[in-house]
């Protein structure tokens, strides 16, 4: 698929109506996701995606669009496997050019215990069907010949692993993909409508109360980012959700190839190319928790300094400009999906900064999820009940920015 | 933005010297013993809006210190 192959995005606005059979909050990547789920695998498209703003303005459009599985527990790889094979198809499955480029991706790890991590990570892996190889610092400058492996003598690369399948995508496309495919098969998606409250009879949640006026539904799915604590409390709950902003940027063209994605462990960045030739950087989650979308000075200068001690090539470039989301951090650095205790509430959040990834098998999940009422084996360990059961999944070596 | 927080010892310092310190709060209404363990440990009331938050001024004086915040803009009403 390429850029000749194009036609117009195909996006059709309808009024609310008064009830839907599924009502779904949010409209970024899981929320399009789920209903183009619901309406193609399960042929439920009596469903509503309710957005505060514009579909994909949120997260899903603030992310640095890296896809991925080389995750460090099984129940995650397997995860985000499905999510990396069903980003693969879904060019060919939406006939939507989303730019995905298979690019293989670089975890550079500096000490001895990095090492260790990412043999084990290979490993991990490998056993549960993500490939990815345990690589020495001669084949890291075989696959990235710009990185400086001595660290700039103080981050001396002394492994990595490499995860081929490793890719990047436009994170737009992505979501337009999914909202045409939605909407061409009559999923109503409204924009600048913004949920108000929740419609409760008893412990059942039957539907949410808009600025525009009521709306009833037979479950009610919350794909909020950012805002999810607040969601949450109408439905009365709790939840382990932090919001930390995220901060990341653009330099100006590089003329080269820059081929894979490259991160660091212990240096805490991750630096690909876009489809423009700008190199993308991002690194690790604000320290304190904020809704604030401003973005820093001291961001830039630390995140700078970090990416240039591997990159050496990235001083002869300038900063073009930069960003913040706001990510809802999970404690066990895992999402959450599934059901909620609450009758007709369904959740999928805790996307902190690894949501973009699984946009594909996240809606396909928690698509099924809602059309069968059983809850699938690959997200039930993502459940939110796991905190009180003592299951967390702690798997923070591998968001990559912590 | 980098967020600048006014430690009553040190003067205006960044954020990246100091430790964030939430303070718990477990809801009255919830009065088994083990469900507020749960929700001490995992659950978070995540305002967006003015809040108080303990911080450790972990690169500087090593106290703790009260903070009032805006989580919506990050402004900083006191600290002491």
């Amino acid at each position: 698929m390429n850029e000749f192959m194009e036609r117009q995005v195909k996006l059709t606005w309808h009024e609310p109506k008064a009830s839907y059979d599924v009502v779904i909050v949010g409209g970024g990547g899981h929320g399009l996701s789920t209903a183009y789920h619901l309406a193609t695998r399960h042929g439920i498209t009596n469903v509503a995606v309710l957005e505060r703003k514009y579909i994909g303005g949120g997260n899903s459009g603030r992310n640095t669009t890296v896809i991925r599985a080389n995750y460090g527990i099984p129940e995650a790889v397997r995860f985000y496997q499905r999510s990396v094979e069903l980003y693969q198809r879904l060019e060919e499955e939406t006939g939507r050019w989303i730019m995905h480029e298979r690019k293989g991706l670089l975890w550079l790890a500096h000490t001895e215990a990095g090492v260790r991590a990412e043999r084990a990570r290979a490993r991990v892996n490998t056993a549960f069907g993500a490939e990815t190889l345990f690589v020495t610092p001669g084949e890291i400058k075989e696959i990235a010949p710009e990185v400086d492996l001595t660290g700039g003598g103080q981050w001396p690369v002394l492994g990595g692993s490499y995860h081929p399948q490793g890719a990047t995508a436009r994170h737009d496309r992505v979501n337009w993909a999914l909202a045409e495919g939605a909407m061409e098969r009559g999923v109503h998606i409204h924009q600048r409508t913004a949920v108000t409250d929740l419609l409760k009879e008893g412990d059942r949640v039957t539907g949410v109360m808009t600025d525009k006026g009521p709306i009833h539904a037979g479950a009610v799915v919350s794909a909020v980012g950012g805002h999810v604590t607040a969601l949450g409390r109408m439905a009365g709950l709790r939840l382990p959700i932090r919001t930390h902003p995220l901060q990341a940027f653009v330099t100006n063209h590089y003329a080269l190839d820059f081929h894979p994605i490259v991160a660091s462990m212990s240096l805490l960045f991750y630096a690909s190319q876009t489809a423009r030739g700008e190199m993308l950087i991002g690194a690790e989650i604000d320290p304190q928790p904020s809704y604030s979308y401003r973005s820093g000075h001291h961001f830039l200068q630390s995140c700078a300094f970090r990416a240039m001690t591997l990159l050496p090539f990235l001083r002869r470039l300038r900063i073009l400009r930069q960003w913040t989301g706001v990510c809802d951090m999970s404690p066990d650095y895992s999402p959450i999906m599934g059901k909620t205790g609450v009758e007709n509430f369904y959740i999928t959040t805790g996307w902190g900064t690894w949501g973009f990834k699984a946009i594909p098998a996240g809606g396909e999940q928690m698509a099924e999820l809602i059309a069968t009422g059983e809850t699938p084996e690959l997200i039930a360990p993502f459940a939110l009940d796991r905190f009180a059961r003592d299951r967390t999944l702690a798997d923070r070596g591998s968001a990559g920015t912590h | 933005m980098s967020l600048i927080i006014p430690c009553p010892h040190c003067g205006a310092r960044p954020v990246q010297e100091f430790v964030y310190g939430e303070i718990p709060v477990v809801p009255d209404d919830l009065t088994d013993p083990d469900a507020r363990d749960v929700d001490r440990a995992f659950m978070r009331a995540n305002p967006e809006g003015p809040t108080v938050e303990r911080w450790f001024h972990a690169y500087g004086c090593r106290r703790w210190l009260t903070l009032e915040r805006d989580t919506h803009n990050d402004e900083i009403f006191s600290a002491e």
